[in-house]
Formats: structure tokens, C-alpha cells, sequence
């Protein structure tokens, strides 16, 4: 990154719209800018061949583009943020259980044939629960080193609701409801409507304040929790102010999308290798990327096959090899 | 005023774009739901009512949830064979594109199964996005005729939905008849293995069992417990003593009868081993649809031998003509019906 921090940003966003832009353009209703200026054309003047173009477009594809862009940077500051409190490399925003308490909400929800809001309201609570008992858990200990303790405990925590989980698709009915339970634990955004997208933004607005007032302290956080302290900063309180933030979009997000793995674990990663680890420049860094690579894997989920192929599968498979050429290209992102 | 103008330009608008005639169902959600009066393309939400709207009428199924496999094709009209797949849209995120559901402009969606709370909102969440009617029909088996009959009515196919509910009617009265007539203990404990291990069954209650209830058969399984499809041990199944075992695989029909364990079971020792047919789709579950219809009257045959004569062949030459639309040559229907586990 040889140009100063604004112009990058200015590129960034500038990348972002454009992309988002061509992801209006594809799907399997009509691909091709011809669609998308027709039912603009429509909107201006109110006249048009296609009455059903409009809502493809409006209410089914504008949607899902603006939630692959908010889920994308959600999930990947989130990331960004766990890996720099725990300051290490392999973190995700799994660690504390957002993402396996907000499928025990959800799959709980489904079995209890709740309505739909019900069921992504269960995720949403159901991913703050399981955060909140890992970190009471993680509070009990005194004598041990914080950090471990965490995340053992998010270990031991996660595996008791997986097994709920695993508990409930047994007893759900083959045909109703569990491949409704598999295809939201694969996550997808299929069916997310505009209502969805408005509805998670107060929990992911006040989920943002933290991880952006607090880059400085985070940076500082890096270094250790000693060293955090000689500078005067209550590490405890910055702690557990940010996992609270980054656990709130996580669960937002989650709730209307399902389980999206791995943005969180490696796009953080790759705005490293590209920005440096100075939070202030990796956080903005890492949402944009976040934002673009789940546009261009929501493209390709809606577009590949005659039907949906459900998010968690391509995320990785898209997304594995290329963090596996760039490992082997030998760039370094802890430096 | 011309902001007045404006608006009664939009209202006017938005009324010519409305579908000229419509009426309004209620359907088995209570939820009131506009249609057009002429419904000519149908989506089908899950596999119950793909099968559903393809015997009710084919013309009109817009595609299928997943393709139909080549031994299932053989038993379909060939004009529906190689419809679009669109996947299923089921819960939150099923594998159904939105953007495709439209591009197959299909008038109404119908859906076909539990009625519950989930399925009544997401039915009402696909309809506020799309604006396409979303339909639920409960789809439990006792009601198979009822059902025929409130498809018929919204697609517009009184006459034959009669035909087909008439069929149903009388294939259930004369079961219940029948039934009345064998005593508890003439009626045969079943175990239906299902999958090439056939150590998965249904639970008390469970919806793959409905209609081994309905003939009158005493799941073994139901010792178990109540609940839905499970896992269940060798162990188990031996100390249920089945005197019928129905298989969904002919391997594992097939394995049995070399098994030095199972060999163990009356029902092995007897031959009362079946395998259950299967084409074009399920006889006994999958999907639970009113194609389990003809599994009522293999089931019949092949629990009560005595009690229902045997024509099974005229059974299923007539249901499959009624309700696939396929006349059966003898070779195919010695296929279908698989002649047991020796072949």
C-alpha cells in the first residue's frame, strides 16, 4: 500500500459500488445491464413492458445485493476485531458461540414451528445467550490466563449446544422440517427481503459504535495484555465492550442469513496481508473486503445451478484456495 | 391538484395491472389468499405437491423441486419429464432462487403438508416479495380426498379432482371395511427398515409411518417411542419380534436373508420379507403425498393375503392409468412391483 490511507479508501468504496452495481445485474430473471435499466426506466417514468421486473428487481435482488454487502463487512469486522483481542491468527467470530447459540435459536424455532420472524429472532437472542455464558464462565475463573480461558470455555460451551442441535434434528420431521434446519445451518440469502435488511441495522449500528471508537485501544491491545495496562488502558472493560460489539453484528447478521462460515476467519486475514495490523487502517480494509468477496460468492450462489446452492458451501470452497495461493505466495500479515 | 392527479394516475395504474378476474380462497392457514380465476402454471413448493399438481393436472406443474431420476421418468407423461428444477422453498432459505420462481411466471404456489405457524409466515413473506398467491393445503393422509378436491377447485380442475377424490373415498371406506373385520391380533407387527443398512425407521407417529397406521399395522418400531425417522439397532429390532419386514432397498432385503443374525426372525424364516415399491414416487413415504395412495393397496395385499383377494395388478394398472396417466405394460408392472426380494 504505497498511496496515503484516503485515496485507498476513496478506491475502495469507489470498487465496492461498482461491483455491487454488476452484481444488480446478474440473475435468473435476465442478466445484463438491460433489465436493470428498464426497471429504472420503469421507476422514473412509471411506464414498462414488465410488471414483474420491477419486483425481481426491487424486492428480490436489491435485497439480497445490500445484504451480501452489510453481512460481508458485519462479518469480517467482527473477525477482524476477535483476532486482534485474542491475537491470534486462527480466530473467528465463532470463538465465543455466536454463531452455534444463534443455530440452536433457530433450530429451536423451526422445530417449534414458530413464524419466520420468531425464528430469526430466537437466532439473534440465541447467539447472545451462548456469548454471554461463555464470558460468565470466562468472568468465574480468576486464577488462569483470561484469553485461554475464553476460549476453552467457548469450547466446552459450543460443543454442549451442538449436541442440542444435534438432538433436535433427530426429532425433527424428515420432511418439513429438517431440510429447513439444513439449509439454515448452510446459510443463504435467498429469501431475505428488504424487511430483513431493515431490521437488523439498529443491532448492527450499535454493534459498529465500539469497533469504531475503540481502534486506537485495540491497536494497543495488540501488543498485550501487560503492556495495555502500563498505558493505562482497563483492558477487562475494552474487552469485553468490543467482543459485545462484534458478537451483536454477528448474531444480526446470522439471523436473517443463516450460518456464513469462514468470511469472518480468513478475510481479516487477507485485509492484513494487503493494509498492515494497525486496526485503524484493517478494520475499513477488511469490511470492504468482506462486503466484496460475499457479493461475488452470492452472485455465483444464485447463478451456477438451476437452483440455490446454499452460501456455507461456496464461501469455502471459493474461498479456500485462494487464501491457500496467497499462504504459499509467502506474504506475511503478522508482522 | 396535480399532486392529486399524480395519484389518481398511480391508483389507476396499479388497478390495470391487477389480473382482470380474481376470487379469493381461504386456505388450510385461515389465510385469505387472492387468485387468478384462471390458473394456468403452478409452482410447486415441496415434493407433496409437485405429486399433487401432477396428478391433478400436469399441464400446469411450472417444474419440479429436483429432477426426476430415468427409472422414475419412465412412469411420467413425457411432456413433463424434463421440466425446469427449481428447488424447494421450504423455511427460511430453501434452494429455490427467487429470481427463478419469477422468471417461470407462475400464477399461484402451492404448498402441500404440516400447516403450521412457519410455513403459514414464510407463506406470507414469499407472497408480500414476489406477489405471487402462496397456497397452503394441509396435506395430512387422511384428508387425501379432501385435498384433491380444494386443489381441484384453485386449479380449475373440478371434474377431474372428482374423479381422483372419488378413487381416494372409496379405496379408504372399503379399507376401513375390511379392517373392521380382522380381529388385533390377526394384524402383523412391521418393521420397515428403511436405507441399505435398513436400521433407519419411523417412530410412533411419524409421518413416513401414517400410512402403515392406516392399514391397520402395528408399527414394531413404536416400542420405541414416539417421534420421527431414527436409527435404531439390530438388537432392537430382534427383540421387537417383527412378523413383516418391509425394506426400502432390495440390498438390504437382499442381505437379510444371508444374515446370520437376522435369519434369527420369524418374519426372515417365513419370507415375509418386502420390498417396497417405490416408482415413480414412494408407495409408503417419501414424499407423504397422495402417491402413498397405491401403497394401501400393496399394503394391503401384502399384509392381509387372506382377507384381500389378490388383484393388486388391476389395482395398480388402474390407479397408475388414473392418476400418473400411464397405461402399464406387464413387464413394467412386474418391475414396479418387484415380485419380492428373490428377483
Amino acid at each position: 500500500m504505497f498511496l496515503s490511507r484516503r485515496p485507498a479508501a476513496v478506491l475502495g468504496l469507489a470498487g465496492l459500488a461498482l461491483l455491487a452495481l454488476f452484481s444488480m445485474m446478474i440473475g435468473k430473471y435476465g442478466s445484463g445491464p438491460g433489465p436493470l435499466f428498464a426497471a429504472l426506466r420503469q421507476l422514473v417514468t412509471g411506464e414498462g413492458s414488465d410488471p414483474l421486473l420491477a419486483t425481481v428487481l426491487w424486492n428480490v435482488r436489491l435485497p439480497r445485493v445490500v445484504a451480501a454487502v452489510v453481512v460481508g463487512a458485519a462479518l469480517a469486522a467482527a473477525g477482524a476485531t476477535y483476532q486482534g483481542l485474542f491475537r491470534n491468527p486462527l480466530v473467528s467470530p465463532d470463538l465465543l458461540g455466536v454463531s452455534v447459540g444463534a443455530s440452536l435459536g433457530a433450530v429451536a424455532g423451526i422445530f417449534l414451528s414458530l413464524p419466520v420472524l420468531a425464528i430469526q429472532l430466537a437466532a439473534f437472542v440465541g447467539g447472545l445467550v451462548a456469548v454471554l455464558l461463555v464470558t460468565g464462565v470466562g468472568m468465574l475463573v480468576r486464577e488462569r490466563d483470561p484469553v485461554l480461558t475464553l476460549v476453552l470455555a467457548g469450547i466446552a460451551i459450543q460443543a454442549l449446544i451442538g449436541a442440542g442441535i444435534s438432538l433436535i434434528k433427530i426429532l425433527a420431521d424428515p420432511y418439513d422440517q429438517l431440510p429447513a434446519i439444513t439449509y439454515w445451518l448452510l446459510g443463504s440469502m435467498t429469501a431475505v427481503t428488504r424487511f430483513d435488511v431493515f431490521s437488523i441495522l439498529p443491532a448492527l449500528g450499535i454493534g459498529f459504535v465500539p469497533l469504531v471508537l475503540l481502534r486506537w485501544r485495540m491497536n494497543v491491545m495488540t501488543l498485550g495484555e501487560e503492556e495495555a495496562q502500563t498505558l493505562g488502558i482497563d483492558t477487562l472493560k475494552t474487552r469485553i465492550v468490543l467482543i459485545a460489539g462484534a458478537t451483536l453484528v454477528t448474531a444480526a447478521t446470522v439471523s436473517i442469513t443463516g450460518i456464513i462460515g469462514w468470511i469472518g476467519l480468513v478475510i481479516p486475514h487477507i485485509a492484513r496481508m494487503l493494509v498492515g495490523p494497525d486496526f485503524r487502517r484493517l478494520l475499513p480494509a477488511a469490511m470492504m473486503l468482506g462486503a466484496a468477496y460475499l457479493l461475488v460468492v452470492d452472485m455465483l450462489a444464485r447463478s451456477i445451478a438451476s437452483i440455490e446452492v446454499p452460501l456455507g458451501i461456496l464461501t469455502a470452497t471459493v474461498g479456500a484456495p485462494f487464501f491457500l495461493w496467497l499462504l504459499i505466495s509467502g506474504k506475511r500479515g503478522w508482522s | 391538484m396535480s399532486v392529486f392527479r399524480g395519484l389518481v394516475g398511480l391508483v389507476a395504474l396499479l388497478l390495470s395491472s391487477l389480473p382482470a378476474t380474481a376470487r379469493s380462497v381461504t386456505d388450510a392457514a385461515g389465510r385469505v389468499v387472492e387468485i387468478p380465476d384462471k390458473v394456468q402454471r403452478v409452482l410447486a413448493a415441496g415434493p407433496p405437491a409437485s405429486v399433487l399438481v401432477y396428478v391433478l393436472a400436469p399441464e400446469k406443474l411450472a417444474g419440479w423441486v429436483r429432477e426426476p431420476k430415468p427409472e422414475e421418468k419412465a412412469f411420467l407423461l413425457p411432456a413433463v419429464r424434463d421440466l425446469p428444477v427449481f428447488g424447494q422453498l421450504t423455511g427460511k432459505g430453501g434452494t429455490a432462487n427467487m429470481e427463478a420462481v419469477l422468471a417461470a411466471r407462475p400464477d399461484i404456489i402451492v404448498d402441500v403438508g404440516t400447516v403450521s405457524a412457519t410455513y403459514a409466515s414464510l407463506a406470507d413473506k414469499v407472497q408480500a416479495q414476489t406477489g405471487i398467491p402462496y397456497v397452503l393445503i394441509d396435506g395430512t393422509f387422511a384428508r387425501s380426498a379432501a385435498m384433491l378436491r380444494e386443489t381441484g377447485a384453485i386449479l380449475g380442475v373440478p371434474e377431474r379432482a372428482e374423479a381422483l377424490a372419488a378413487y381416494a373415498d372409496e379405496k379408504l371406506a372399503a379399507l376401513e371395511k375390511s379392517l373392521a373385520a380382522i380381529p388385533a391380533e390377526k394384524r402383523p407387527s412391521v418393521y420397515f427398515g428403511r436405507g441399505a443398512e435398513g436400521l433407519e425407521t419411523g417412530l410412533s407417529g411419524s409421518i413416513n409411518m401414517e400410512i402403515l397406521e392406516a392399514a391397520g399395522a402395528r408399527n414394531a418400531a413404536a416400542a420405541a417411542g414416539k417421534g420421527g425417522l431414527t436409527q435404531v439397532s439390530l438388537e432392537q429390532v430382534l427383540s421387537w419380534k417383527p412378523d413383516v419386514i418391509l425394506a426400502s432397498s432390495p440390498k438390504f432385503a437382499h442381505a437379510i436373508k444371508d444374515d446370520p443374525l437376522w435369519r434369527e426372525l420369524d418374519a426372515v424364516k417365513a419370507g415375509r420379507i418386502h420390498v417396497a415399491p417405490a416408482l415413480p414416487f414412494g408407495w409408503i413415504d417419501s414424499p407423504p403425498g397422495v402417491n402413498r395412495l397405491i401403497g394401501i393397496s400393496w399394503l394391503e395385499h401384502t399384509l392381509y393375503p387372506e382377507a384381500f383377494p389378490a388383484k393388486l395388478d388391476e389395482d395398480v394398472r388402474t390407479f397408475f392409468k388414473l392418476f400418473y396417466h400411464v397405461e402399464l405394460d406387464d413387464a413394467q408392472l412386474a418391475g414396479l412391483i418387484g415380485r419380492d426380494a428373490d428377483r
